[in-house]
């Protein structure tokens, strides 16, 4: 370990582990893994979903046992494993990904009730809790008002209460689950500040996350696991995005921009002046065939409310929309799906695909009538139509059966975008299409993509990270407060160029 | 043999395996307990009483699967029934012919579906919760029922009408066939045609239909629409075993539908179950009844036992589940 030795090397680490080893059912979550925080150091540990990060901080936390070998040693103390209640009363704090919140109650109730619970005399004591929670969050540098119920904070202000909770428990360590994933820019900076007030003051953060970006920005080490073992330990000084990547897949991404002559290449779709006021305005664009189309822009640009109203769900106040020559308004997204429109929902959990229902029946949902034998629903047709799909997109699944939720992001993201081309689209819209998807597994996505623009298809690809659409789309429009402020080629601009456009 | 049974299991479904298991404990319990159980006589008294509830449960069936609920199938039916009666009487009572019942027949459907109609365009318009819905429509139907009968029995039906509910063909009970037939029509409006893809994709995640393009307000209002004509159906067979109708006859059978079908393995927050295991479920339910008479059990205990019944197929389910997680836990 001693190559590992960094600038802080000088204290001794909180927490080391060493040796850990967990199986599942026959398949080893995590193989020999060792892992090392420093005090009030802001670690990184990256990995792919299944890379076994998640098994690792319920190693620490004391939810599973690892196998025998394993050596903890924690603020001075060793043990062969874990308990709850030794890594809750050691100041070790986990924030998990859903925040394990009450949304009806108080922002004061939220932070403090683990104080109170089961204190004698058994009655709440509000005063206490509001002194306790407006002591936590001023520890961050925060105000909020505590007597508001939760549900009226935006997600932000929400992560920020389950920091403070964490915080009330005396945390020495906190391990911090995807925290920036449903965040817009300007939020996660918030949330990085607060992370780094967090480590001024002792507390080491152990931050788990997908966006590379924030991972160089806030830690001063990464730990890259990938399929339960350890990659190795790495100082952030000097990491590049496409390193962790490789790092993380195990595989060399060759990152270029297209170059595709679309000159003479007819258009597609063509919106002029479209406005819907308090979402967007005068939005003007054009989609040619075979053409990818990037929409970039925080969080709130509108950009989801325009994919909406070119897919009928929401009704413009103004402009035109001219789909493959004929003018067109959509009064439901029945209409725009038979006229050839396709949106890829940005929410594939809730809105994109039907979770707890079987693989096939999501991906047949939009095309039921191709499956209709005299009024019937087929199941030949549905079966081979399914085959066909799972086939052409180089979908990897069980049984055609099982549930949809039981797939990885990736593949779910697969059967969703065959659900639409199963349709026969002529315009796709993409709405990040790669939120929840595993780096890995983007690139896959990308590659489909990329041959279906190829294929003739005009697609819209919606994202708020930049270097997708950049590396993924013929052109890059630029979306802030409901306009389009900005148009780039990406083969004429730099990265750098439009990030610091988007990102301002 | 393994591969025949697998078959069956896909074909059939997961839910099959409860009900089947609780058919066969009750065979062989009774079988036992009961030396007369097995025989023509007990089968007939479950055919007989089979329909009613069936039909019923039918009709509390899709709206469950939508992830709804219509707790104004009894008075739909009554109302029903209540249509048909008053078009006999207007035909000339106990003399009435073939055509006023065909008649009569079909206003007591579309008064059925009428009832269904409203709802479902209060739930797929408004979003209200169906428990709110349909119970509004049940107090409705029941104050209304009760307003134009003045809470008496309308009775004076055509003798054949009465023939009919207890005729057989090939020894088969009439409202038995009904009701079979209606098993039929159900089960294949789920597993092959559009409305009952619908249903289930509405059941588990109604935003996610609707972004796929799916016209969700319009297989909500079907559903209960369809629904209430099932209702109507009961209604009819209602008439013909009792010889009159009443309102509030049936009524003890409204939370009996929701257990069959939990029983028949539905899930109770929409999404998933089959028309088959619930049909099995019934008849679980029926034999249970008629055997427990047989040994001279009080009916009011035969209720009693339904409800055991049912917390004990909570508790195995439960008990298979955690089985199921440690089978695959230890792969």
């Amino acid at each position: 370990m001693a190559d590992q030795a960094l600038d802080g090397a000088a204290s001794r680490p909180l927490l080391s582990l060493r040796n850990v080893n967990m199986t599942f059912g026959g398949v080893k979550a995590l193989k020999n893994v060792s892992f090392e925080v420093l005090p009030g150091e802001v670690h990184c540990m990256a990995g792919e979903n299944g890379s076994g990060k998640s098994t690792l901080i319920k190693v620490i936390t004391g939810v599973y046992k690892p196998e025998a070998g394993a050596v903890i040693n924690y603020d001075g103390q060793s043990y062969s494993h874990m308990s709850p209640v030794a890594a809750q009363a050691g100041g070790i704090q986990v924030i998990w990904q859903d925040l394990a919140l009450f949304p009806e109650m108080t922002v004061a109730e939220n932070i403090a009730f683990q104080t109170v619970i089961g204190r004698w005399p058994r009655l709440v004591n509000y005063a206490e809790m509001r002194r306790v929670a407006t002591n936590a969050l001023q520890r961050l540098g925060v105000t909020l008002d505590v007597d508001l119920a939760l549900n009226h904070f935006p997600i932000a202000q929400r992560q920020i209460v389950a920091i403070a909770r964490a915080l009330v428990g005396q945390a020495k360590l906190v391990f911090m689950d995807e925290p920036t994933a449903s965040l817009t820019q300007s939020e996660t900076d918030y949330l990085l500040d607060i992370v780094r007030n967090l480590s001024a003051s002792g507390v080491a953060v152990v931050f788990v996350s997908h966006r590379l970006a924030e991972v160089l920005e806030i830690s001063s080490r990464v730990t890259v696991l990938r399929d339960g073992g350890l990659v190795g330990v790495y100082p952030t000084k000097g990491l590049t995005q496409s390193r962790i990547t490789e790092l993380m897949t195990g595989k060399t991404f060759g990152y270029s921009v297209l170059r595709r002559d679309l000159g003479t290449s007819p258009v597609m779709l063509e919106v002029k002046g479209l406005s819907r006021p308090g979402e967007f305005q005068d939005v003007s664009l054009t989609v040619r065939r075979g053409e990818t189309l990037g929409i970039t822009g925080l969080l709130g640009a509108g950009r989801t409310e325009l994919a909406l109203t070119l897919f009928g769900m929401r009704k413009p106040k103004s402009g035109s929309v001219v789909l493959d020559g004929n003018p067109v308004r959509f009064s439901s997204n029945r209409d725009a799906i038979a006229a050839g429109v396709a949106y890829l929902s940005e929410d594939r959990l809730s809105l994109g695909l039907i979770q707890p229902q079987a693989i096939a029946d999501n991906m047949v949902i939009a095309s039921l009538d191709k499956i209709l034998s005299r009024g019937f629903i087929s199941s030949d047709r549905k079966r081979s139509l399914v085959n066909r799909w799972i086939g052409d997109l180089g979908v990897k699944i069980g049984k055609q059966d099982d549930a949809i939720s039981t797939l990885s992001g990736g593949n779910q993201q697969r059967v969703a975008i065959a659900k639409w081309l199963a349709t026969d689209p002529k315009l796709l819209i993409l709405d990040a299409p790669t939120v929840g998807v595993d780096v890995g597994a983007r690139a896959g996505i990308f590659d489909i993509v990329s041959k279906l623009a190829d294929s003739g298809l005009a697609i819209i690809l919606i994202s708020d990270e930049v270097p997708e659409v950049y590396f993924n789309a013929d052109r890059v429009l630029h979306m802030a407060q409901g306009r389009i402020v900005g148009e780039y080629a990406p083969g004429a601009t730099t990265l750098q160029t439009i990030e610091e456009a988007v990102y301002a | 043999m393994t591969v025949l049974i697998d078959r069956a299991r896909n074909a059939l479904g997961p839910e099959l395996a409860g009900p089947l298991a609780a058919f066969a404990v009750v065979m062989v319990v009774f079988g036992i307990a009961a030396p007369n159980f097995l025989s023509r006589a007990t089968f007939g008294s479950v055919a007989f009483q089979l329909p009613e509830l069936g039909l019923l449960t039918l009709a509390m069936l899709l709206p469950i699967l939508t992830g709804g609920l219509n707790l104004a199938i009894t008075f739909t039916a009554n109302m029903a029934g209540l249509t048909l009666a008053w078009v006999l009487q207007s035909q000339g009572g106990v003399d009435a012919g073939i055509g006023a019942f065909v008649l009569g027949s079909v206003l007591a459907v579309a008064v059925g579906a009428l009832s269904g109609l409203i709802m479902g365009l209060v739930i797929a318009h408004t979003k209200a919760h169906p428990i709110l819905v349909s119970l509004s429509m049940m107090i409705f139907l029941r104050g209304l029922g009760e307003f134009l009968t003045r809470g008496g029995d309308v009775s004076g039906i055509p003798g054949f009408l009465a023939r009919i509910g207890y005729s057989s063909i090939f020894g088969i009970p009439v409202p038995l066939l009904i009701f079979i037939a209606s098993v039929l029509v159900w089960h294949l409006l789920l597993t092959r045609m559009k409305l009952g893809f619908n249903t289930y994709m509405i059941g588990s995640n109604i935003e996610a239909t609707r972004y796929s393009g799916i016209n969700t307000r319009k297989v909500q209002i079907l559903v209960y629409t369809l629904s209430g004509a099932m209702c109507a159906v009961a209604g009819i067979i209602m008439l013909a075993r009792f010889n009159s109708v009443r309102v509030g006859h049936g009524e003890s059978y409204l939370l009996i539908t929701v257990l069959a079908c939990f029983l028949g393995g539905v899930n109770p927050f929409g999404g998933f179950g089959r028309v088959i295991p619930v049909f099995v479920a019934l008849v679980v339910l029926q034999l249970l009844s008629s055997g427990l008479n047989l040994m001279g059990a009080n009916q009011h205990l035969a209720t009693a036992v339904w409800g055991i019944l049912m917390i004990t197929v909570m508790i195995l389910r439960w008990l298979a589940g955690r089985l199921k997680f440690l089978n695959t836990n230890r792969g």
